[in-house]
């Protein structure tokens, strides 16, 4: 490390120094100013029992208190309506839900009135705090990268395994990391959905049948995972960025309300941009967008030697500042609804909900563009650019999720699991959080739908989703039959079971024209949905376990887009990593770095093309083979003989036949 | 049956694969280096901290237990060739049917004085480099003997941990007697790039004793002592034989096999760098020390052994390395000193880190071999243009059927053919860019030449 790369190290810790500490600097004093309530009955009502209180006017030194304060005011004053619309009733013209707080409008209450109640310096100076956490984060970050565009042009992977930062953990640690992880989610989930058990149960259980069929029925318990974690428990660095990250997500997502402070640093530039002050996920797409520009220059120095790289890089980090980021806020100032126009379904899983087409339904001829360009992309924008180039169209060179993973995660891709077990787990959870999304859309849209009248309805939709669900199966089925694919039969029969079922069941609505999809309440469905995929794996496990199980946990475990572009690409794609000859000397490499997990070297020794529905195409495989095996290529010719067919190295049957 | 093999190297490994895919006779590996096969050519990726020691290998443990290949981790200290047993060091002998000696080489020493102190050693196993990995705690230069593969290997590696290291090469210029000339100084030049003390026609004369036991410095042949902690030892290999000299099995430099890899006595094979090949093909070397031939080998071996015999056929002769960051291909015949008969299309990147050298058959005009520095060719369409003996012209103007860099790399095929007009006042034009389907067809077609 040079002096001028230790300075900008120092100042991005200083950086991120302040960044946290911002979140303990302010003081917190409710008023009937901060008091961040639109709803004049509850706010009167919730001012009346703070004064009772004596909440009004004091001041409480750190969130905590303050919030559980301003909670117990809340209960209390939710209490207080309730009694007095039952004694009095509820004032002429105003509707029930107006007058009485209902629990859903808490979570906003609670977050923004503790943003508003802060004083102190991170409030009264929010654009110097900006430039001291986030700004000083940039500069340092920046610092530390330049120097390196003077190293020459070659693979820099020197001293990896060496590093407490990016050598990875003890496959124990890992699993405890995980099972604690995932208990904690599950439990935070039975207090999360109220009294609904059916759905944290169910996942319970769900998961313990993968384990099941894992150990027993495809018979792995033995088998001693051997390339999956490191060997010590030196990464220590690793595991303190890894919970942080962890953290972070958990705040984030589910307790937004003691992180304002960091709302409070992002204001000055989502009210020049948007004009409306920052919400959590304003300051989440500020970082997002920020990390992805600053770690996207280390991938340039990193991967000068490789345009590719370059190329696919450049890719990322437009699409995410561009379209993910400033397009969506400049819409909502020119009061059009805000859209990300790169983000498709199942992915983005509130593509299809009743608020977001009701919303781009009303905005007139943009919105409508917005909702068919959705569409299109769902139904032939995936399966046409997937079968031309391969799912890295858009997992490597457009998605948000892959922009993080190829920048932040870069120095991470080696600690993915390269183990059979590993692979074996990815299949059948990625693919089931896809039968998941499938199944809690079709509940919303069937639920949103008019019973009968318009063109569209409950009827039409069912039948649509009989004949797309029997098209897809069977289309997958026949070119299994017929080129005789490496996919497991056990995987087919599962499919065929899944289809079966949701036609069964649209036959059935169809028929007795029944409320609800699938029996089930479809708001609590996509309530589970989006705190169990969207935030938990998405977020907690998919970004927080970067420098614990390598950057694309979520990518290759959970994302259902993943898996929808993954079936195309296995069943339908001219895409494939092409061996070269004999050339391959096992050394590696390519499986190490192999962010999604593929066992690269399995296929390449045998001079084998590769065809998996995992791999996102970035291509680091071809770049750090020391021998230049291996080539990201596109073309239809012979790609199930030349991928499934075991090629001899040397001698073929015939050649031994003959003599 | 019951098949021993002694090596879990890439042609032991290989052989036992390829009998297991081949039939269900009872195999059974001997190692004493290492319980589980690990690509030896990644060696040098561990010490650099790019992968675990794990990671070098190729199969997870449970896939011997699956194919049922038995793994014995001990030192064979002799084989009895008469009661068909193998002696250990630590374990009790094992009965076999037929026997693959698969042991491989072990780093050359020139009986140097000082050569066995402490701080001194190759590059070729685990222990070598475990030892160096206790060497370069708090090391202040390395010394490294021998221009090859291997010494730039390791000079590599102490790079890597920023150990300054100085490289002593024999030749006047890198790897010359396999290289060409341009493509030698280019090596030259970026070994110094990189901040390596390179000393051609320099020569280790004695490795001098710190007192301890320890090498505590150099003496090169021009009288100079060069102070270091750890002496590289990397000017070659040979077979590692010399637990077999009484067995009866018939050995020159190495084990002596035929066509068949059969050694002198009845059940004994011998495959990969410590076979040597009675009769060799032509332009071949009887013994090639080298990562594809072992696994050629290997797979030959076993359908000898489990189906019928079928004589070792190395085909067109190709190799790679990796010099630092420049990648070197080679496939076909290309020959440091050019035979009367070769004339050759050069081109080099102004960067001075890529070229292509085409050779070619100055009077029949066939393309006799490609020789690559930075660019990546197709092995499969090289092979066949070099079995067809296409014509020179013909590969030139298709020569981007062969093109195996990544996506959106420069495309030098008309840079290469415009050499070629010069040289020989044509005026041909490029037909065929890159592309895997264009490739593909080429390949599909029988007899194109």
């Amino acid at each position: 490390m040079t002096l001028i790369q230790k300075i900008g190290l120092g100042i991005f810790i200083i950086g991120l120094l302040i960044f946290t500490a911002s979140l303990g600097l302010d003081k917190y004093e409710l008023s009937a100013d901060s008091l961040s309530i639109s709803n004049e009955y509850h706010a009167a009502e919730i001012l009346e029992v703070a004064e009772q209180e004596g909440m009004l006017g004091q001041t409480y030194s750190s969130s905590f208190d303050f919030i559980s304060a301003f909670k117990g005011v809340l209960k209390k004053a939710q209490t207080s309506l309730n009694t007095k619309a039952k004694e009095n009733g509820v004032p002429e013209g105003v509707g029930e839900w107006d007058y009485k707080m209902g629990d859903w409008v808490l979570k906003d209450y609670i977050l923004f009135t503790t943003k508003k109640s802060a004083t102190g310096p991170v409030s009264n100076n929010p654009a110097l705090f900006l430039f001291l956490s986030i700004g000083l984060g940039i500069i340092g970050g920046l610092i530390y990268i330049f120097p390196k565009f003077k190293l020459f042009p070659g693979i820099k992977n020197d001293r990896i395994y060496h590093r407490p930062m990016t050598k990875g953990i003890q496959f124990s640690v890992r699993s405890f990391f995980l099972l604690a992880t995932t208990v904690g989610i599950l439990l935070y989930g039975v207090y999360y959905m109220g009294n609904e058990y059916f759905w944290p149960a169910l996942t319970a259980v769900v998961a313990l049948l993968i384990i099941a069929i894992i150990w027993f029925v495809e018979d792995q318990r033995k088998r001693q995972p051997a390339r999956s974690a490191s060997v010590d428990f030196s990464g220590w660095l690793g595991i303190l960025t890894g919970a942080y990250l962890i953290g972070f997500y958990v705040l984030l997502y589910w307790k937004a309300e003691y992180i304002t402070p960091w709302m409070i640093i992002a204001d000055p530039l989502s009210l020049s941009l948007s004009g409306n002050e920052a919400s959590q996920w304003f300051l989440y797409g500020t970082l997002y967008t920020v990390i992805v520009l600053v770690m996207g220059v280390r991938m340039f120095t990193k991967y000068m030697h490789n345009r590719y790289q370059l190329i696919r890089t450049g890719s990322v980090m437009f699409f995410q500042t561009a379209i993910a980021f400033l397009l969506p806020e400049i819409l909502v100032r020119l009061n059009y609804p805000y859209y990300d126009f790169k983000n498709i379904w199942p992915l983005n899983y509130t593509f299809f909900f009743d608020w977001n087409i009701q919303n781009l339904v009303n905005s007139g001829g943009l919105g409508i563009f917005m909702l068919g360009w959705g569409i299109a992309l769902v139904v032939l924008g995936v399966p046409l650019i997937t079968y031309f180039y391969g799912k890295r169209w858009y997992c490597s060179w457009v998605c948000g999720c892959g922009g993080l993973a190829e920048t932040l995660g870069d120095p991470y891709r080696q600690l993915s699991d390269k183990s059979l077990n590993a692979w074996k787990i990815e299949r059948w959870i990625i693919h089931l959080v896809l039968v998941f999304a499938v199944i809690m859309t079709m509940g919303v849209l069937y639920s949103f739908l008019p019973k009968e009248g318009a063109w569209f309805n409950q009827r039409t939709f069912l039948g649509l989703m009989i004949v797309l669900l029997l098209g897809a199966m069977s289309f997958v089925y026949l070119r299994w039959r017929k080129d005789r694919f490496n996919f497991s039969t056990l995987g087919i029969l599962a499919g065929w079971a899944v289809t079966l079922i949701l036609v069964g069941v649209s036959a059935y609505h169809l028929g007795t024209g029944d409320g609800k999809f699938l029996f089930m309440s479809s708001g609590v469905t996509r309530q589970w949905y989006g705190f169990l995929i969207g935030a938990g794996f998405a977020g907690v496990v998919g970004t927080g376990f970067y420098p614990l199980m390598g950057n694309r946990v979520w990518c290759r475990f959970g994302c259902p887009l993943a898996a929808y572009l993954g079936l195309v690409q296995k069943f339908k794609s001219r895409f494939r990593i092409t061996t070269n000859g004999g050339q391959c000397i096992s050394c590696g490499n390519c499986s190490t770095y192999c962010e999604m997990g593929i066992d690269v070297r399995w296929y390449a020794q045998r001079g084998q093309d590769i065809v998996r529905s995992s791999c996102v195409g970035c291509g680091i495989c071809s770049a750090v083979c020391p021998r230049g095996v291996l080539r990201l290529e596109n073309s239809a010719m012979d790609v199930n003989t030349r991928a499934t067919e075991l090629r001899a190295l040397h001698i073929t049957e015939e050649e031994v036949s003959i003599i | 049956m019951h098949i021993a093999i002694i090596g879990n190297g890439i042609s032991g490994i290989t052989a036992a694969r390829f009998i297991r895919k081949l039939s269900d006779h009872q195999v059974t590996v001997i190692s004493a280096e290492s319980k589980y096969f690990f690509s030896r050519t990644a060696l040098m990726y561990i010490y650099m901290g790019h992968m675990r020691e794990v990671d070098t290998q190729p199969y997870e443990p449970w896939f011997w237990e699956k194919n049922r290949i038995g793994l014995v981790q001990d030192y064979v200290k002799e084989v009895d060739t008469q009661g068909k047993a193998l002696h250990f060091t630590k374990q009790e002998p094992l009965k076999y049917d037929k026997l693959i000696i698969a042991c491989g080489s072990k780093p050359n020493k020139f009986g140097w004085p000082g050569q066995d102190l402490k701080g001194v050693g190759g590059l070729y196993s685990l222990q070598d480099l475990q030892a160096m990995e206790e060497g370069s705690e708090g090391l202040q230069r390395a010394v490294i003997v021998g221009g090859g593969l291997i010494g730039i290997e390791m000079a590599e590696m102490f790079h890597s941990r920023n150990i300054p290291v100085t490289l002593l090469v024999r030749e006047k210029s890198y790897w010359n007697m396999v290289l060409p000339k341009e493509e030698s100084e280019m090596v030259n030049r970026h070994i110094k790039e990189h901040h390596i003390d390179l000393r051609l026609e320099t020569e280790l004369k004695e490795i001098v004793d710190d007192g301890t036991g320890k090498a505590c410095a150099v003496i090169t042949n021009k009288g100079e002592r060069i102070d270091c902690g750890y002496v590289g030892l990397t000017a070659g290999v040979s077979p590692n034989i010399a637990y077999l000299k009484d067995t009866g099995i018939e050995t020159q430099k190495g084990i002596l096999v035929n066509d068949y890899l059969e050694t002198n006595i009845p059940d004994i094979y011998a495959i990969g760098d410590c076979a040597q090949l009675r009769e060799p093909r032509p332009g071949r070397r009887p013994i090639e020390a080298v990562w594809y031939t072992g696994r050629m080998m290997g797979e030959t071996l076993a359908y000898t052994i489990c189906k019928k015999p079928v004589a070792y056929d190395p085909g067109i002769w190709f190799n790679s390395a990796k010099f630092l960051d420049i990648e070197y291909q080679v496939y076909g015949d290309i020959q440091s000193k050019a035979p009367e008969n070769h004339a050759a299309v050069y081109w080099e990147h102004k960067d001075g880190r890529k070229s292509v050298r085409i050779v070619y058959d100055k009077n029949s005009g066939a393309v006799l071999g490609f020789n690559l520095m930075g660019v990546r060719y197709r092995h499969e369409v090289c092979e066949k243009w070099l079995a067809e003996q296409t014509p020179i012209e013909k590969v030139l103007t298709n020569l981007g059927l062969a093109n195996f860099d990544p996506e959106f790399y420069d495309e030098y095929e008309q840079d290469i053919l415009a050499i070629y007009n010069q040289q020989a006042g044509k005026n041909l034009i490029l037909k065929k860019r890159r592309g895997l389907s264009r490739a593909l067809e080429f390949l599909q077609k029988t007899g194109s030449a």
